[in-house]
Parts: structure tokens; C-alpha cells; sequence
């Protein structure tokens, strides 16, 4: 355990986040221009779809019905749970309740790629279909979050057209259509095309996560605002619904690796689905709230400390 | 060359909102439009962020009457729960026909 948290802690990506909140607490002008932040979002979802839809093509389907569905039931239950904690214990209104839950009952793919890497630094990589899992866990949290504030009367927002925009949404697209092309391609197909999108992948990933180091110190500024039942509960609530996704891993057949990769999906709280749709279906949430605390709160718990507990979990339950 | 009076409205608003506020704009009457991704903070504080992209200005030459009919359009619909601020101004255009609603005819 030591010894994966250390590694984990030091690996060049999570030190490239430091970095970037570094460059905002200094005020440094490094600044990364909104279209590399576009073109390395649309290349890191593009190519965990390439590589699952791969995968996908030599897996036989009973391997992965159960996973499926296991994802499924978590992505209808985390919302649910995370709603009540937040209206029950936190007291927080009906609106930003729902708002918040549909974010932590969804899935951020860059918290899933991080714990896909320390799975494999710790010797027990995760399944090649995992990100079929992170496109089913994508929607239907955002769907169920939506669907309790709607339950309650008038909204100012559009039901529909925040539908849309989770199923049109730049990283179902990408997911999707990344793994029908894999699936398509298949090994042989795949590569040609390898050099660029597995090859440079945690290169990629490091450019990327100095940009969502700024983006969360940023957010930070936010911190006093939110209050400090949300800050416990960006830590706790991962924590909880982490510990939930190991266990239905593992009993839904992944190995260890993948029930922890499994673990840090459903721990942690989007940040580019979930935000957009939310803002369509219910613009009076408070944003501060949702995305102080999915990426300010949750994504650099997951991180830094987050992967490395659910991965222990699954090696003690299922090691 | 003989320029005849128009109005410019300006529309800066959370991205989310741009093709919706795009459509809206042609359809009460616009012949065209201008679209810039901005920055900027206002009362609501910067929501524009990477999760949320930046904000956008869609400006757009029109007639008096489309002008009005925008600006009403996005105060009812938009004003109470999102970000971004509606205003136009009197500007000259040469070639007056090309922004006249072309339901109405020229």
C-alpha cells in the first residue's frame, strides 16, 4: 500500500497537477490555451475509446454482461445516495441536492485513465473493456439527478434539452464512437494508428492534468463559499460510493485491478458532462457548488490519495 | 456613399447558451451574425471555466423593431438564471436592405 502511494504520489502526471496549482498560487503567466485544453480533451477520450473498443473485440460478451450491469445498478444508486446525504445531513435545497448528485453519481474519465495507470504500476492491471463501463456510467447518474429535481414541479430549465446535451455530449461521442471504431478495427486495424494515440497517451495526460491542476486551485477560490459540510462531503462521499464500486467489482467477476479501477469511476464526480448538462436542465443550481467540489475537492482527493485506498480495498477483499 | 440607420445588438453569454441564443436571433428576424469567444467576470462571477467554456458574444445588425424583439426575448427567457448581458446600439450601415427581415420583405 506504501509503496503504490508513494509511486502514485511521485508519478510524473500527479506531480504535473501539483504543478499546475503551483503556477496559480505563485500567479505565474503560464497559461494553457482553451484549444490545446479542447484538442488534448477530445485525444484523451478519443483514444480510451480506441483502446476499450479494441479490447472489446477480443472479449467474449459473458465477460462482460455482469461488469455491465453491475456499473448500471451504480450509476442509479450513487446518485440516490448521494441526493439524501446531501438533503438529509447537509440541508442543502432540492435543486442543489439534485445538481450535485447527478455530478457524483457520474464518472470523470480522467480520474479513470489515473487509476487504469496506478492498476498497472501496482502490478495488477485492469480489463482492456473497462472504458465501455466508464461510457455506461456516464449517463444514467445525470439522467437520475435530473429526474428527482423534475419530479418536484416547475423548472426553469429544459428536460430535454438537457438530455441531449449528456447524449450528444463531446465525451459520449468521443467514448462511444472511439470504441465502434476500435471494435471495427480491431488488433490488425488498430495499428497503424497506435503510434499516435497509445504511444503519446500519458504524455497527453501529463499536459492535461497541469491544465486541471490550474483549474482546481482556481476553483479554490471558491472553497469559502461552498462551506465546510460540502468540503467533507467531496471527501467522504467518494470514499463511501468507492468503497461500493470496489465490492460490486468484484463481485460482478473484475479482478482486483479492475474492481479498483471500478472503485475510482464510481468515486468520483464529473466535471465535463455532468457541469453542461446541469447547467441546461437546472441553471438555478449554484455552479460554485458543483464544480468547487467535483474538481476542487473530489478529483485531487481521488488523485492523490483516493486511487491508491480503493485499489488496497480491492487487494484486501479480493487479493 | 448613402448609409441608412440599424441597430447592433450584442449578446455576452455563457457558452452553453450559444446555439440556442444563435437561433433565437435569426429566427425573431436577424439576416447574420457575429460570433467571438470572450472572457470576462461579471455579477455572477467568472462561470466560465474549463468545464464550461468560455463565454460568447454574438453581435448581429438588425431593424429597430428586431432589435427590441431580441432584447425582450432574451430578458424573459434567459435574465433570471444565467450569466450574460443584452444591449444595442444605433449604428450606420450602407447597403440598408441586406438586414431587413426577410420574412417582411425589403
Amino acid at each position: 500500500m506504501a509503496d503504490v502511494l508513494l509511486a502514485s504520489l511521485l508519478s510524473p502526471v500527479v506531480l504535473a497537477f501539483v504543478l499546475g496549482i503551483l503556477a496559480v498560487v505563485v500567479r505565474s503567466d503560464l497559461e494553457i490555451p482553451e484549444p490545446l485544453y479542447q484538442a488534448l480533451s477530445i485525444y484523451l477520450l478519443l483514444a480510451i475509446g480506441l483502446k476499450g473498443g479494441k479490447a472489446l473485440s477480443e472479449t467474449p460478451l459473458a465477460e462482460v454482461v455482469w461488469p455491465v450491469l453491475g456499473t448500471l445498478l451504480l450509476g442509479i444508486v450513487t446518485p440516490i445516495i448521494a441526493y439524501n446525504v446531501l438533503r438529509r445531513l447537509g440541508g442543502f435545497d432540492r435543486t442543489n441536492a439534485a445538481a450535485l448528485a447527478a455530478h457524483y453519481g457520474s464518472v470523470s474519465a480522467v480520474t479513470f485513465i489515473a487509476a487504469q495507470t496506478v492498476a498497472a504500476l501496482a502490478g495488477t492491471p485492469s480489463e482492456g473493456f473497462m472504458p465501455a463501463l466508464v461510457a455506461v456510467l456516464e449517463v444514467p447518474a445525470i439522467v437520475v439527478g435530473l429526474l428527482i429535481a423534475y419530479a418536484r414541479g416547475e423548472r426553469a430549465g429544459s428536460w430535454q434539452e438537457a438530455l441531449r446535451e449528456v447524449v450528444t455530449g463531446r465525451s459520449i461521442v468521443l467514448l462511444v464512437g472511439g470504441m465502434a471504431i476500435g471494435w471495427v478495427a480491431g488488433a490488425d486495424g488498430m495499428k497503424p494508428v497506435e503510434p499516435f494515440f497509445v504511444a503519446g497517451f500519458q504524455g497527453a495526460l501529463t499536459l492535461f492534468l497541469l491544465d486541471m491542476g490550474m483549474s482546481a486551485a482556481r476553483r479554490l477560490r471558491d472553497l469559502k463559499s461552498v462551506g465546510v459540510f460540502l468540503i467533507g462531503f467531496g471527501v467522504l462521499m467518494p470514499i463511501v460510493h468507492g468503497a461500493l464500486g470496489v465490492w460490486v467489482g468484484l463481485s460482478s467477476g473484475l479482478s482486483v485491478g479492475g474492481a479498483a479501477v471500478l472503485g475510482a469511476m464510481v468515486s468520483s464526480a464529473s466535471y465535463i458532462a455532468a457541469p453542461a448538462a446541469v447547467r441546461v436542465g437546472l441553471p438555478e443550481a449554484n455552479p460554485a457548488y458543483y464544480l468547487t467540489a467535483s474538481l476542487g475537492i473530489t478529483f485531487p482527493f481521488n488523485l492523490t490519495l483516493g486511487i491508491p485506498l480503493y485499489l488496497a480495498l480491492a487487494q484486501a477483499w479480493g487479493g | 456613399m448613402p448609409t441608412v440607420p440599424h441597430r447592433l445588438v450584442t449578446i455576452i453569454a455563457e457558452r452553453i447558451l450559444r446555439d440556442r441564443l444563435v437561433e433565437a436571433v435569426h429566427r425573431l428576424g436577424a439576416t447574420g451574425h457575429t460570433l467571438t469567444d470572450v472572457q470576462g467576470e461579471g455579477t455572477r462571477h467568472a462561470q466560465s471555466s474549463a468545464a464550461l467554456g468560455r463565454s460568447v458574444k454574438i453581435e448581429a445588425v438588425v431593424t429597430a423593431d428586431v432589435a427590441e424583439r431580441i432584447v425582450a426575448h432574451v430578458a424573459e427567457r434567459y435574465f433570471e438564471h444565467h450569466s450574460l448581458i443584452v444591449y444595442f446600439q444605433d449604428v450606420e450601415v450602407v447597403r440598408g436592405s441586406k438586414y431587413a427581415p426577410q420574412n417582411e420583405g425589403v
